[in-house]
């Protein structure tokens, strides 16, 4: 998207230099440049997913930069998620104890938290603190590599970047966010218990019995696993603002801004699209 | 496919651009040159700052596209080439770049290693090891393997990517202002290391300078560009010897 659009999204203030003048034409102007950086960011965004798919079909592979990378994106994710699925839990708890005893359904409480945590918030918080965490590291490192020409010596050296950099990183985003989608919902699945043992007494094993009563692998696995949708979108758009930076220090920050927030926007509005699939395609 | 033209020692040149031509939007940065270098030789190119001297040597790598011309390496123009068709092409070539361009996430030793690992499956990590040992010690660098980039100066940093660039015996080197923001010294120091390297290992280079002193004491030919346009070429008395205004100003100043 033109840089205007994204600033406007990003809410950060534009660059002197681009600050519109005060007239119709310019204003005619500022809209086609906006449909035209639409258009063009899309485009490109295109060009660069084909370039990274045709890498990563094609050997040599990069096991080694994967596995790396895997540990990068889950291990070290690993306590951020779980903090925070951790406090969604205890959130959820509290609120979903309240509604249920004004409607006098507390025995949906089990039910309710186990379903809200992993079809709902589970998988959304673990997006966006993923994408928070892992978006603006890759967009800021990919970013610092364009801008000091390490991205060029690497394709002078005959290693192909998409499949280096781009492929390995992405497929390492496709691959942990589901497995830490399931350590966020156990976080906040035991969490949510524990505020609620404190409150009235409630077994673990009680908990869990009633919570997963009548629930079937439809109702749980297909909103884990749509976190691998979360993970390419964080992982492709990271890459793309990175290793199309430029402009230096600016840029990089740049590239680390519109890394998280494009990825954030994206996933969110990638969500709505996943949850309504899964709805029709999992009844 | 386009061939090189052959030199009067009837070798085809390693490198041969003709009529090459780049524009970024309005601006042309090469506007028609042709050059080339055969093996064993050194080309200088020469001019002032911003004249696509840099351009000339990424247009040859492949990182960047020409609007048109060609571009022959040992005969094959490349110049239309997809990024997965230039690998071969470019495990002959090294490319030093202005500010080294190390990986600033590996040390000394991993810099240099990072060709070789990925091109050099079959070397053991001993062979490896003693083959990044050797490279930096033909730059001076062998004491300082485990140091990282940031730890290093501007001028060793060149060493290092200097070696890095000869790891995997390249038959072309392409150096983009291996003497910019050094001093005297260090540049007179990397000036004798090109020599001693292009002396044993006869490549064909093309150094890219805006060091007249560092293009007369490395260079057998000298090329002076000017608005995208090659002024003169030939040797350093060729230069010297010249009526153009162009050249007696741009070697009065330099």
């Amino acid at each position: 998207m033109s840089s205007s659009l994204v600033t406007a999204v990003a809410g950060i203030d534009p660059p002197l230099q681009e600050q519109p003048e005060l007239s119709v034409s310019s204003a005619v102007k500022s809209i086609t440049g906006l449909v035209n950086g639409f258009f063009e960011w899309f485009g490109s965004l295109g060009i660069f997913l084909w370039q990274v798919l045709r890498a990563t079909v094609t050997p040599p592979y990069e096991w080694r930069e994967l596995i790396r990378q895997l540990d990068e994106v889950g291990s070290k994710s690993l306590p951020l998620v779980a903090l925070a699925g951790s406090a969604v839990g205890v959130i959820i708890s509290l609120e979903a104890r309240y509604s249920l005893s004004r409607f006098g359904a507390k025995s949906m409480f089990p039910a309710t938290l186990v379903y809200t945590v992993i079809q709902v918030m589970g998988p959304i918080i673990t997006g966006l603190v993923v994408s928070g965490r892992v978006g603006a590291g890759i967009g800021a490192e990919l970013a610092s590599m364009k801008v000091t020409e390490q991205i060029d010596a690497i394709e002078a050296s005959a290693i192909n970047p998409y499949r280096l950099l781009s492929a390995t990183r992405i497929l390492a985003c496709i691959l942990m966010l589901p497995l830490l989608t399931i350590a966020a919902d156990a976080c906040g699945l035991l969490t949510g218990w524990f505020a609620q043992a404190m409150v009235e007494p409630l077994s673990f094993h009680q908990f869990i019995a009633s919570g997963f009563k009548g629930a079937t692998f439809n109702a749980f696995l297909p909103p884990t696993f749509k976190t691998a949708v979360y993970g390419l979108i964080i992982g492709l758009i990271a890459c793309f603002q990175g290793m199309r930076t430029h402009g230096g220090a600016e840029g990089v920050g740049r590239a680390a801004t519109n890394s998280v927030v494009l990825g954030s926007l994206f996933l969110i509005l990638a969500d709505v699209v996943l949850v309504k699939f899964i709805l029709v395609v999992f009844p | 496919m386009k061939q090189g033209k052959v030199k009067k020692d009837g070798s085809a040149p390693f490198v041969a651009v003709e009529n090459l031509r780049k524009s970024f939007g309005s601006h042309t940065v090469l506007n028609g040159i042709s050059l080339s270098v055969g093996r064993g030789e050194t080309l200088a190119v020469l001019g002032r700052s911003g004249t696509g001297k840099s351009v000339l040597l990424r247009l040859i790598i492949g990182l960047e596209k020409p609007d048109s011309g060609s571009i022959c390496i040992h005969g094959r123009n490349i110049a239309g080439l997809a990024l997965d068709q230039m690998g071969e092409i470019r495990k002959k070539m090294g490319f030093l770049f202005q500010h080294a361009a190390l990986y600033d996430s590996l040390t000394v030793a991993e810099n240099v290693a990072f060709p070789l690992v990925h091109h050099r499956a079959e070397m053991s990590r001993s062979e490896r090891t003693n083959r990044v040992r050797e490279l930096l010690a033909e730059v001076g660098m062998e004491g300082d393997l485990d140091k990282m980039p940031s730890d290093i100066s501007g001028g060793m940093q060149k060493r290092v990517g200097l070696a890095r660039a000869l790891a995997l015996e390249p038959e072309i080197l392409l150096l983009d202002e291996p003497t910019a923001g050094l001093d005297p010294i260090s540049s007179g120091e990397i000036d004798d290391l090109i020599l001693k390297l292009q002396r044993e290992r006869r490549m064909a280079s093309i150094v890219v300078t805006h060091d007249l002193h560092s293009a007369r004491t490395i260079a057998n030919r000298l090329a002076l560009l000017d608005q995208g346009n090659v002024v003169i070429k030939g040797k350093y008395e060729d230069l010297d010897q010249s009526k153009i205004e162009f050249v007696k100003e741009f070697l009065k100043l330099s």
